[in-house]
Formats: structure tokens, C-alpha cells, sequence
């Protein structure tokens, strides 16, 4: 079986929107969204010991993605397929599933896998956009994953409970981070990665036109920055023994009760 | 302007967030319409004549009675093409999401989430989205029609604008791939008091608390001053309390008048998911 698992570069820390581009400053330290690595794990457990099972990382980025998403070659991944491109910079969800189903159509992966969201852009949605383009069932949000006799069944966390939901493969899947708890790379795990293939790819190697990837095949865009509502002042009670009666003053002043 | 309405619906009830989407586009004016989709559900097209929405189109089908995100993609593109909307608004949930998404890539469509305002300025539509973990305010828009947004959980009050909606039945016509996920089961968790979307006061418990037993101690707080209990996911993950109850950058934003925080270190993950309700 082969499992593809869609994953992301995120910047490490400091993150900042630049004012000019208005796009995630990308320059500092990048790192494997740590959502996907949730998925990675899901992968790396379905694969187990199968001789002929593969784990495929597929991601979109700048080159210097490669780095980060060694972390998933390292915990066991056998190999990435990076979508690298000038034109595809700024590209939004409409843009970005685009290409993610060229490349992964290139492949004909039988479960895709992806992490609860992306923690740069708080974005949880690529799967069902990646779903529809492939024409393939989904199913997301899922805390437990079996897979057995050509189907996929995923137990689902919605607002109500657990549903539990079964698909046939080939399938889309995004897990919950309740899953499972990813691994650590062992230090021959991170020694092997740089060796493991590390393909990267254009727009034009997939067929992607251009007027569909970056900005010009965006159908969002970004007009400002601003500051966030300011919140109220603080005031901070210590425990005397009135402790209790103060705080409940205090909220029914202000009618919270 | 012509906005679609996607309203979700739960044993028989739609959905607050679903009404205060409604609300608010009411409030920015234009045609307002919503959309039903479910099954034995065209009950339910007079409650959304009531929230604001002058015309209910109503997508009632067998196929459609689990709450699955596929075939209402395809409803939902159905109508957006027939029917030319220039905006599409969800109100988020994990259900919605995926319509919303599914949506984008069928037509094309710009999506933006997470907004927690809607304005007209200069004739444009903004979109206001926290990012950042709510540091920064992005203005975001779109380039074209149609327009889809997912709005954050707990940000638009529903408002009661009594009226007679014109209810139009559409026919429902769905993809092969839509149908081939099926639900297997699905629960239904019994609860006691508000759901914490709805809650006015919240106690939410922590890891802090030591352990699943110490619950009772939040459960009892909360009872005491008539609300709903909430957990984090450290909690949830450790399986001391239902992921329904989750709050958080991966569980639900919620908006009550008071919000306790026991045994909860304050992580901008939670302090994130709060807005207090204006």
C-alpha cells in the first residue's frame, strides 16, 4: 500500500506577517507543522512491517522546506516530493490544493493522510478542497484509523460525540492530534534521512499553468494588518480566607452571574 | 448583493451559529437565502424565516441524513451556479468546514476562515480574521464571486425578525465519490445543561486538577452557577473528559459572559479559543 502524507513547513518560532508582501515571513528556522506529524505517525503505523508498503511526503513550498520535512524521513518516512516554485509563492487554498492533487494524482496513493491543521495559518481545511479535486471520499477529524479489506474506517470528533465513518480506498483522511503520540527520530533515524529521496518539483513538471498557482491563481487576498481589540484591565485577587466572597462581588458588579 | 446561508442543523434544531451567520447578513443586507440539507428536515424552514432569511431553499433527501460534508458540497454547488450568489457564509464547525472547502476547490471559489467580523468598506467586502494566535487583525477579501467564508464559533448573536420565508425544494443530485463515505454510527452524547457553545458561564478544568476524579469539582462549580463544563485537550487526549467539550486552538472557540479556568496554565492556545462576548 502506499500512503501519502501531506505535510507542511512552518517557521519555528518569531513568526511575524511581513507588512510589504503581507504574506508568514518565511525567513527564519522552518519546522515539520507539528499537526502533521500526527499524520506521519498514523502513516508509519499503518505501513508497520509491510515489505511493500510506502510513506510518500508530499508538501508545497520554498526549497529550504527540505530541511523541516526531513524530521518526517527521520521518524521513518521513506521519501519527499516537494512542490518547489517562484510562481507558486502567495498561493491560497484554492491555488494550493490545485497543485497538491497534480502531484498527488502523479502518484495514485491509495490513502492520503493529512494533520488536523497547519499552526502557521491556523487553516483546517486543505483536505476537503484536495478531496474534491481528486474526487476521492473523505473523511477528517479522525482520533482512530483502521484500515482493512479495501476500506478505510475512521472514528470522527465532531461537536456531538464520535461518529464513526467507513470509506472505501483509495481515500482522503485527516487525523485529529488525539490519534496518536509521534515519535521521536532515533539518531540513526536522523543520520538515514539525508540519505532517503528528496524530490522536488515544478508547476510546469505537473502541468500547473501558472495563471493558477501563486497569487494570480489566488481567489483570496490580503488588504491590512491591524491590531487586535484591546482587552480590559486585570485585577488579581489573593486568597485571605475572603477570597471567594471578593471574586463573587466582583462578578456579580459586573451582572456575570 | 445575493448571500447564501449554509445552515447546519442538530436533532431537529438549527444551529445558533448557523442563525447568527443569518443575522449578520441580514445586517450587510442584499437577498438573503439559506440553505437546508438534510433529511425530514423542511420543518425547519420557517425557524430560519424567523432569524432573517427572506428565501429557504430546502435540500431534503435520504442521502443526506448524516451529517456528511461531500453531498452537501454538491448541493451547495448546485445552487451556488443556478442561482449566481455572490457570498457564501458558514458558520464554522467540523461539519461545515469541510463543505466550505470542498465548495472552494469545486467553484473555484476564494475561502477565507476563522473571521470574527464581516464589513462593507468602500463598496468591498472585509473579512476580519485574528492570526497569530490573535495578535495580529488581517483585513482579508476576495478577488472574486463567489466569495466563501467560514465564521469563527460564537461570534454572531442570532436576531428574531419575524417573517414568512419563501421555501423553494431543490433537487438533490450527487456525485458518485460524494456517496461512498457512509456513517457506520453515529453518537450521540448525552449531556446535561448548556453545550459550552451556548454557555454563559464556562468552568473549564485542566491538567492541573491531577487527575479525572478531581472533575467532580468542576462539574459541581459549575453547577452551582447554572454552566457548562470544558476541558482542554491535554485532558481530553488523557481521556478524563469527551472531546466534545474541548476548547482551544484544536477544539472549540466559545463565548460566554464568564469563563473559569481551573488547573489550566493559561496557554495562548486557550487563551485564544475565548472572546468575550460584546
Amino acid at each position: 500500500m502506499k500512503i501519502a502524507v501531506c505535510a507542511k513547513a512552518v517557521p519555528e518560532q518569531a513568526r511575524r506577517i511581513d507588512p510589504e508582501t503581507k504574506r508568514l515571513d518565511r525567513s527564519g528556522e522552518q519546522t515539520l507543522n507539528p499537526f502533521d506529524a500526527n499524520a506521519v505517525e498514523e502513516g508509519l503505523r499503518l505501513k508497520g512491517d509491510a515489505a511493500d508498503a510506502e510513506v510518500v511526503l508530499f508538501s508545497l513550498g520554498p526549497e529550504s522546506s527540505l530541511d523541516a520535512l526531513r524530521k518526517a524521513l527521520a521518524m521513518g518516512a521513506d521519501r519527499v516530493v516537494l512542490v518547489t516554485d517562484e510562481a507558486a509563492a502567495g498561493s491560497d487554498l484554492v491555488a494550493s490544493s490545485y497543485a497538491l492533487a497534480r502531484v498527488l494524482e502523479r502518484e495514485q496513493a491509495e490513502l492520503v493522510l493529512f494533520g488536523q491543521q497547519a499552526n502557521d495559518s491556523d487553516g483546517a481545511v486543505m483536505w476537503a478542497a484536495v478531496a474534491d479535486r481528486l474526487r476521492r471520499p473523505l473523511i477528517s477529524q479522525v482520533a482512530e484509523l483502521t484500515v482493512s479489506d479495501g476500506a478505510v474506517r475512521g472514528k470522527r470528533q465532531t461537536e456531538f460525540g464520535y461518529d464513526v465513518i467507513e470509506a472505501p480506498l483509495p481515500a482522503v483522511v485527516a487525523v485529529s492530534d488525539a490519534i496518536n503520540e509521534p515519535r521521536y527520530p532515533s539518531l540513526k533515524g536522523i543520520m538515514g534521512a539525508k540519505k532517503k529521496p528528496q524530490e522536488t518539483v515544478s508547476l510546469s513538471d505537473l502541468g500547473v499553468e501558472r495563471e493558477r498557482a501563486g497569487e494570480s491563481g489566488s481567489r483570496t487576498e490580503v488588504y491590512a494588518l491591524g491590531e487586535p481589540p484591546p482587552r480590559g484591565e486585570t485585577q488579581r485577587v489573593e486568597d485571605d480566607g475572603s477570597g471567594a466572597e471578593k471574586i463573587l462581588e466582583f462578578l456579580l458588579e459586573r451582572k456575570a452571574l | 448583493m445575493s448571500t447564501l446561508v449554509f445552515l447546519e442543523h442538530h436533532e431537529g434544531e438549527l444551529q445558533k451559529d448557523s442563525l447568527g451567520v443569518l443575522a449578520k447578513a441580514a445586517q450587510l443586507g442584499g437577498d438573503v437565502s439559506a440553505l437546508i440539507a438534510g433529511s425530514g428536515v423542511e420543518g425547519l424552514a420557517a425557524q430560519a424565516g424567523r432569524f432573517g432569511a427572506a428565501k429557504v431553499y430546502v435540500a431534503d433527501d435520504p442521502a443526506l441524513e448524516a451529517p456528511l460534508p461531500q453531498p452537501r458540497v454538491d448541493v451547495a454547488a448546485d445552487l451556488v451556479r443556478r442561482h449566481g450568489f455572490e457570498t457564501v457564509l458558514f458558520g464554522a464547525t467540523v461539519l461545515t468546514a469541510d463543505v466550505a472547502a470542498g465548495l472552494a476547490a469545486r467553484l473555484d471559489a476564494g475561502l477565507n476562515w476563522d473571521l470574527v467580523d464581516l464589513a462593507r468598506e468602500d463598496g468591498k467586502l472585509v473579512g476580519k480574521r485574528p492570526a497569530l494566535d490573535d495578535t495580529v487583525y488581517v483585513d482579508v477579501g476576495w478577488k472574486g464571486e463567489p466569495r466563501l467564508a467560514l465564521i469563527r464559533t460564537g461570534t454572531f448573536e442570532p436576531v428574531e425578525s419575524p417573517a414568512e420565508p419563501e421555501v423553494e425544494r431543490v433537487d438533490v443530485q450527487l456525485e458518485d465519490f460524494s456517496t461512498l463515505a457512509k456513517m457506520i454510527e453515529q453518537a450521540h452524547e448525552e449531556s446535561e445543561g448548556p453545550s459550552i457553545e451556548d454557555a454563559d458561564v464556562i468552568v473549564a478544568g485542566g491538567r492541573g486538577l491531577g487527575g479525572p476524579d478531581n472533575f467532580a469539582l468542576v462539574e459541581e462549580l459549575a453547577k452551582a452557577l447554572g454552566g457548562a463544563v470544558a476541558a482542554t485537550r491535554a485532558v481530553v487526549d488523557a481521556g478524563w473528559y469527551p472531546y466534545s467539550t474541548q476548547v482551544g486552538q484544536t477544539g472549540k472557540t466559545v463565548a460566554p459572559r464568564l469563563y473559569i479556568a481551573v488547573g489550566i496554565s493559561g496557554a495562548i492556545q486557550k487563551r485564544s479559543a475565548c472572546r468575550v462576548r460584546t
